[in-house]
């Protein structure tokens, strides 16, 4: 999205003579002045940044010292938080259901990610070779991630998941016959899975980006040398985009855990407080929604988000890590 | 093979490849399409039936709906979610383009810092902040009310927005404000008369964002809004999920694609705005 040269910004680059006072030599004057101007930029700076400075201290960095305190207290909102030491945490291990939405939520991270991102990538390259109508594939591909967290598409999800709709119906085709994947404990993470790699678009996307950066000598040059097409993927475009699928697994695997709108529709368990039928869809959000705003444990809450920011930390920095393995950046390629 | 020349067999691919992408895209757009088709068709041929449009069509399923949801009218979740949604999209639109200009324009003491913070942000899982912020919103009796679902907005507390803008702003050129500032204009001129206008593919970019996002927010109005009155399209749309069996099968899907409608709408008008701006800032979509 590089920014279109408008009239108006070339009447002004002609207008622009040097800026002759940026050449002289520096007397005394001239560095009061200077110094003059970087309080005056300083200042500029902080009023543009009003909004977002008060919106930093009360809305995040205030918030957040004070959902560390509460992690350590009982908080019912009404009484005045009571300190319980470490008391959160340690429940939290003996915990059955706290378990169970780590367990959900780990297994919906570890297979939907990757899922995703290899579809997202499959999908790029078809789409990468420039063709008649490829902007249109882009678009219509990428649509899904644009409504797939929304409550209707959890709706639609329900439903064509049900014991005789169309999915159902499609797999028996093959032989397959699950029966109703909605209410059944054993296919309801399945479910939800499935439209979270329905949204491979925004990775896809991103992938194109990167896919169009690989510079074409290189493959020219691997072709002479009697590349066939996979070792080419795999000498030439894999290490090539990996920065940019470095990214898109960062990105997605922090975006998955904090998975909540989808499961809670398709678990859809109305009042009763459980995480779709057997706790099946029970993903860690949704229990936090649970423990802090329903049973109002709002510091157990707390202590579990705690937890949850500890999990994306350390998976973040382990990706960080092992990145020098596998992560090309153009420097490298000596 | 050999009987057919370069051309022809070009061509031959091209249409494979070309059937393989639109039967892809079939299998991908499918349950837009039969949401569509669902919501003209009885609520209990709908799970059933593989047939994707409806063989009679009917439209009892949007009489019923234009008649309200329990006794509210359907205007006024509209009304609540549009509310919502435009007075989201000014504030991002003005707070996100200041802290951007300041970001990428202006050379001030501590801005390193303050970037990095910004950046750390982008990371922040929501779960952290949600309930300090309930806490504060409770205290200052703002629940039920549309300020907690707005007032971040107004400080620019997504980042997302601000690193959008700021990686736009600075492939603006150096010299326009080089240029302004020895006719002798302030920041407050350059950002107004010269950056914003020269932003407007990245202001449409978040405008368009921001609306979407906020009128797919459910966890915001879900945890802030409680009573019906208050309530936006998707908090409607979960009333029907709530009873215990749904009642009204036919309502609720159509509900469904009544609430997608403008998503729908602003994707088709907007596409390459949406599409280009995923693809330069690599956002969850």
């Amino acid at each position: 999205m590089t920014p279109t040269k408008t009239p108006a910004a070339d009447g002004l680059t002609h207008k622009a003579p040097a800026p002759r006072e940026a050449k002289a030599p520096r007397s005394a004057p001239a560095a009061a002045l200077a110094r003059r101007r970087g309080r005056r930029e300083t200042l500029a700076g902080y009023l543009f940044l009003t909004p977002w400075c008060i919106g930093i201290l009360l809305l995040t960095l205030g918030p957040m010292l004070v959902s560390l305190y509460l992690a350590f207290t009982d908080y019912n909102l009404f009484d005045s938080p009571k300190w319980v030491g470490l008391r959160n945490f340690r429940e939290m291990f003996r915990d059955d259901r706290w378990w169970t939405s780590v367990d959900v939520t780990v297994k919906y991270v570890l297979i939907g990610t990757p899922l995703k991102l290899l579809f997202a990538l499959g999908v790029a390259l078809l789409l990468v070779k420039p063709r008649k109508g490829q902007g249109f594939y882009r678009s219509a591909f990428y649509a899904p991630s644009l409504i797939g967290a929304s409550v209707s598409i959890g709706v639609v999800w329900r439903s064509i998941f049900q014991d005789d709709a169309i999915v159902d119906k499609s797999m028996s085709l093959f032989g397959w016959d699950v029966g109703g994947w909605i209410g059944d404990p054993d296919w309801m993470l399945p479910t939800l899975i499935s439209l979270t790699v329905w949204q491979f678009g925004a990775p896809m996307v991103i992938f194109l980006a990167g896919l169009k950066q690989v510079p074409r000598e290189l493959y020219e040059a691997a072709e002479m040398d009697g590349a066939g097409r996979w070792r080419r993927f795999r000498s030439i475009t894999l290490p090539m985009i990996s920065p940019v699928l470095f990214f898109n697994l960062l990105l997605e695997i922090i975006h998955s855990f904090q998975i909540f709108t989808s499961a809670v529709v398709i678990g859809g368990t109305g009042g009763s407080g459980a995480g779709g039928p057997a706790d099946s869809l029970l993903v860690y959000t949704w229990y936090l929604y649970e423990q802090g705003f329903r049973q109002m444990r709002m510091g157990y809450a707390s202590a579990m988000a705690w937890m949850l920011m500890l999990g994306i930390g350390l998976v973040t920095v382990v990706l960080f890590k092992t990145q020098r393995g596998w992560v090309h950046y153009e420097e490298d390629t000596r | 093979m050999s009987a057919l020349s370069g051309t022809a067999r070009r061509r031959m691919r091209s249409l494979g490849w070309h059937v393989g992408a639109l039967a892809l895209l079939a299998v991908i757009l499918y349950p837009v399409v039969w949401v569509i088709g669902a919501s003209f068709k009885p609520g209990d041929k709908i799970v059933g039936s593989l047939q994707l449009l409806p063989t009679d069509p009917i439209t009892d399923n949007y009489r019923r709906l234009s008649e309200g949801i329990a006794d509210i009218p359907l205007t006024s979740f509209f009304y609540n979610s549009l509310i919502i949604a435009v007075g989201s999209v000014v504030g991002v639109l003005f707070s996100c383009s200041l802290a951007a200009y300041a970001f990428a324009r202006v050379r001030f003491a501590g801005r390193n810092l303050l970037f990095s913070v910004m950046i750390a942000t982008l990371l922040l899982p929501f779960q952290v902040l949600i309930i300090p912020q309930y806490v504060l919103f409770q205290k200052l009796d703002w629940i039920n009310t549309f300020v907690p679902l707005l007032l971040g907005k107004y400080l620019a507390v997504d980042a997302f927005f601000v690193f959008l803008l700021m990686q736009f702003m600075r492939n603006l050129p150096k010299e326009l404000d080089e240029a302004a500032r020895i006719d002798g204009c302030g920041h407050l001129r350059i950002y107004w008369n010269i950056v914003l206008p020269l932003c407007r593919p990245a202001l449409i970019t978040s405008a368009i964002f921001s609306f979407i996002w906020s009128w797919n927010d459910f966890i915001g109005p879900l945890l802030y809004l409680n009573t019906q009155d208050k309530y936006t399209v998707s908090l409607a749309l979960k009333m029907f999920i709530d009873q215990d069996t749904v009642a009204d099968y036919g309502g609720m899907v159509a509900m469904s694609l009544v609430a997608l409608a403008p998503v729908l709408l602003f994707f088709l008008a907007f596409q390459r705005y949406l599409v280009e701006g995923a693809a330069t800032s690599g956002l969850k979509g």
